[in-house]
């Protein structure tokens, strides 16, 4: 006998704790499409799919790719959070779609998908990420020690490192950068997410390039661009309080303590 | 079409290609060629931890280390290998940390380690705490801390680049890597990058399986190239199963979530681990819990309606400890399935997890064209290859080591290699094959869809060749992977334009998941024995007299161009540990 395996569609009502069974409905995606090749225009594209609203809205865009429309386009590769590849404006909202479910999102409605604002769109959902990942390296993203290394690892207490666990979990998905409207009128302001990642290394105890780094984080494009619109905590898929280690970075630069 | 030329080509900007780049970019100029953003890759999604011996929560040391690895692969390891691996761990922790690598700490401030599946205390004795770990985002933070120091070392990196296609020369009878082609994603061009060395870090197959916790662009790419110019594979028939995936959708919860505690249930509430490993118990090595999961299934005592699954049980666990230690898996729970981990048990079920298998390499990382000869300028380390440190079962956490471990120690031969030598002339046309294949795809008119291809291989591999297998099994998958690969010829895609076309990468994805599929039944139907991953019911004891050897597979193709596999074998390296038998 082989491995048991399940199926899906044909697994019927639980009784586990968590999501009742919900039967399979007919949602619609409004997608806004975009391609260069065909056209210099974006235009919104409906589709209806039969889908289970437990599902993610990545399993949606599946199925259209993969059963209605191969020339749909978009970025993924976990699926569960944790790659930062697709994310996209959902419903008005920045979201991963892997992370998104359909029920969350009343379905009777078209559920609308646009690319991340911000930043050129290439085709359909996907933009150009180089801006992005330019301003994070502008912000000397590692950890910078002086005088010899020790032959063992540096000591760090629970509570020093507990100091900046936050902004560790970054997945640099960009959701938070592009749902900045200082970001959306000014694409050289640095953005939440390259702050988030030196916040990550100014609050590190071993780390000694903090001056260093509110240097850059105190030019005209740096945090005091930030108008404190909490956009992008509300954006951030992995609950990091960006906001707040915005704040904690201006409060640095005024004291100089960190 | 495009020509570059560097010294040394990296494929792949995981764990195992950064670590390797971090090295060669220091001594030669180096490329990383990556399909995926680095930050996107797989690596990211690894949770539970890293195993060294710091020994700096209670007594340890890498010897012991070296043994867990070796019994933990059914004795298919090779055992200078896996003592490189346990020794050099030690250091590979430590050049993380000094990288930047955010460890939870021990009251002390050191580096605080956690238990794992099949790591002992002094040969099986007790779980011993060995895992060094970042919460249950240990790949994540290697991944990131990895991606700082590439960006602080100024490595070049071609993102969204597909390397397809491996390139050969022969010089004076010994077949020398050239250099790679590759497809570049957002604008449909090809190019030639022409290097002294090429080093494969392209990650796993998972994909072939529809349960599994491998990301969408894990399709052996890297195997495939090397696969179809000639090259062997190793050990593809040892695929691993992780016993806690969720339910259904296959999502990754670490073993560290039974490291710190969690306890497997079936229906009864039972501990049922207790029966099958009584020392070890719900941290016994993950086949073992996988098909004790699965022989708790079809007895009878799964639970759900359907009777499909089991329970991975954290609700005795305060939740304070769940938010320090298991912050992320307890999140997938609530998103995934609606449950609350503090107070309901977690739906689980097995999920193809890790290939053992992969591209032969010696410990340098140099890859090998048979079972001696070093394939001069071409090396592999991670997944991708076969050192094989894994054998026919990969402990948790030494994933996360290997790639650290072979990809320094690639990195580091490959940059040293390409100084020594002169470049390669290229031969004729060379990205003539992949023009060919490209041209074909966007071309065709054929009536199969790749999307329904891939569902049903997936649902072949499920259930013939997971956790249980016998002949008839197999058999049933060789042939349905036959006829899917006829079909595959058939097949045709919608978006036939150049830029970021990402139909006609997953179509050539498909291509590369039946090749491989191929191989793992093939390789699967001849190991007439079950040890580690591998488990024949029709066979379902470990044979050491016949098959204490690693299985090498290779395509021939006849002079009418039909192809086949072929099957060889090779010996096991063997130090100082004796073949026993394996109880936990």
């Amino acid at each position: 006998m082989a491995t048991p395996t399940m199926d899906k569609a044909e697994a019927a009502g639980t009784p586990e704790p968590g999501f009742a069974d919900t039967p399979y409905i007919t949602a619609t995606f409004r997608i806004r499409r975009f391609n260069p090749e065909v056209s210099d225009q974006s235009e919104w594209e409906d589709f209806e799919v039969l889908i289970d609203p437990k599902e993610r809205v990545l399993d949606a865009l599946h199925k259209i790719k993969w059963e209605l429309d191969g020339t749909l386009t978009f970025r993924r590769s976990c699926a569960h959070g944790v790659c930062g590849s697709d994310a996209m404006r959902i419903n008005g909202k920045n979201r991963l779609a892997c992370k998104t479910l359909i029920k969350d999102l009343n379905p009777d409605k078209p559920i609308t998908i646009e690319a991340i604002k911000g930043l050129t769109v290439l085709k359909d959902l996907v933009v150009d990420m180089d801006p992005f990942f330019q301003a994070y390296r502008d912000v000397m993203p590692f950890l910078i020690t002086k005088g010899n290394e020790p032959t063992r690892e540096r000591l760090q207490s629970a509570e020093d490192r507990e100091r900046f666990d936050d902004t560790t979990k970054c997945i640099l998905c960009a959701a938070c950068t592009s749902s900045c409207p200082v970001f959306w009128n000014d694409g050289q302001y640095f953005g939440p997410a390259a702050i988030v990642n030196a916040h990550r290394f100014i609050f590190d105890s071993r780390d000694e390039g903090g001056e260093q780094r509110l240097e850059i984080l105190n030019d005209k494009d740096g945090v005091w661009r930030c108008r404190t619109t909490f956009n992008c905590t509300d954006a951030c898929p992995r609950g990091i309080e960006v906001t707040k280690a915005i704040q904690e970075v201006k409060r640095a630069l005024i004291t100089r303590r960190f | 079409m495009k020509i570059h030329k560097y010294d040394t080509v990296i494929v792949g900007a995981g764990g195992a290609g950064m670590r390797a780049a971090i090295e060669s970019t220091k001594r030669s100029r180096t490329a990383v060629l990556t399909k995926l953003y680095p930050t996107r890759s797989h690596t990211g999604a690894a949770q539970g931890g890293m195993a060294a011996a710091l020994a700096n929560v209670e007594e340890d040391n890498w010897e012991w280390h070296t043994f867990d690895t070796i019994k933990g692969g059914d004795y298919l390891v090779d055992q200078d290998a896996a003592e490189i691996l346990a020794k050099e761990a030690i250091d590979a922790v430590l050049d993380l940390e000094k990288m930047g690598l955010p460890f939870n700490r021990t009251p002390a401030g050191e580096i605080d380690q956690r238990r794992f599946g099949g790591h002992s205390r002094n040969h099986g004795e007790a779980p011993v705490r060995r895992a060094c770990y970042a919460a249950d985002r240990t790949g994540h933070m290697i991944l990131q801390t990895l991606y700082q120091n590439c960006v602080k070392e100024g490595v070049e990196f071609f993102n969204e680049f597909y390397v397809l296609d491996q390139l050969l020369v022969e010089e004076d009878g010994v077949k020398k890597s050239a250099g790679v082609v590759a497809y570049e994603l957002a604008t449909g061009e090809i190019h030639v990058f022409q290097s002294k060395s090429v080093i494969y870090a392209s990650g796993g197959t998972g994909k072939f399986f529809k349960v599994t916790s491998n990301a969408h662009t894990l399709t052996g790419d890297g195997q495939a190239a090397c696969y179809r110019r000639g090259l062997p594979l190793e050990d593809m028939e040892f695929f691993q199963f992780h016993p806690t995936g969720i339910w259904r959708m296959g999502i990754l919860l670490t073993e560290g979530a039974r490291g710190e505690g969690g306890i497997l249930r079936n229906k009864d509430g039972e501990r049922f681990m207790e029966k099958y490993a009584p020392v070890m118990k719900d941290l016994a090595s993950r086949d073992v819990v996988s098909r004790s999961i699965y022989t708790e299934i079809r007895e009878g005592r799964g639970c759900g309606p359907e009777g499909d699954h089991v329970y991975l049980d954290l609700t005795h666990l305060p939740p304070e400890q769940l938010d320090a230690k298991l912050p992320d898996i307890t999140e997938f729970a609530r998103t995934y399935l609606g449950i609350e981990p503090y107070t309901d048990p977690i739906p689980i079920q097995p999920t193809a997890h890790y290939a053992m298998g992969g591209i032969p390499t010696n410990v340098q990382g140099e890859v090998l064209s048979d079972n001696t000869t070093v394939v001069p300028g071409l090396y592999a380390a991670g997944e991708v290859a076969c050192v094989s440190v894994h054998g026919a079962n990969r402990l948790g956490t030494n994933s996360l080591l290997d790639i650290n471990v072979f990809g320094k120690r690639s990195g580091i031969a490959a940059a040293e290699y390409a100084h020594k030598t002169e470049y390669i002339e290229l031969p004729e046309n060379p990205a003539a094959m992949v023009e060919a294949q490209i041209e074909r795809l966007r071309n065709s008119t054929g009536t199969e869809r790749v999307a329904t291809i891939r569902l049903e291989l997936q649902e072949c591999m499920d259930a013939n060749v997971m956790v249980f297998r016998t002949e008839q099994t197999i058999k049933t998958a060789v042939e349905k992977i036959a006829e899917l690969r006829e079909r595959y010829l058939n097949v045709s895609i919608q978006d036939k334009g150049r830029r970021f076309n990402t139909d006609l990468l997953e179509a050539v994805e498909l291509g590369n998941l039946l090749d491989l599929a191929e191989v793992m039944a093939t390789s699967a139907l001849a190991r007439k024995e079950s040890r580690g991953g591998h488990y024949r019911e029709d066979y379902p004891n470990r044979d050491d007299v016949n098959f204490m050897r690693h299985t090498m597979a290779y395509r021939e193709v006849a002079d009418d161009g039909t192809e086949s596999i072929r099957l060889d074998y090779k010996p096991v390296v063997q130090t100082r540990y004796q073949p026993m038998e394996r109880k936990y």
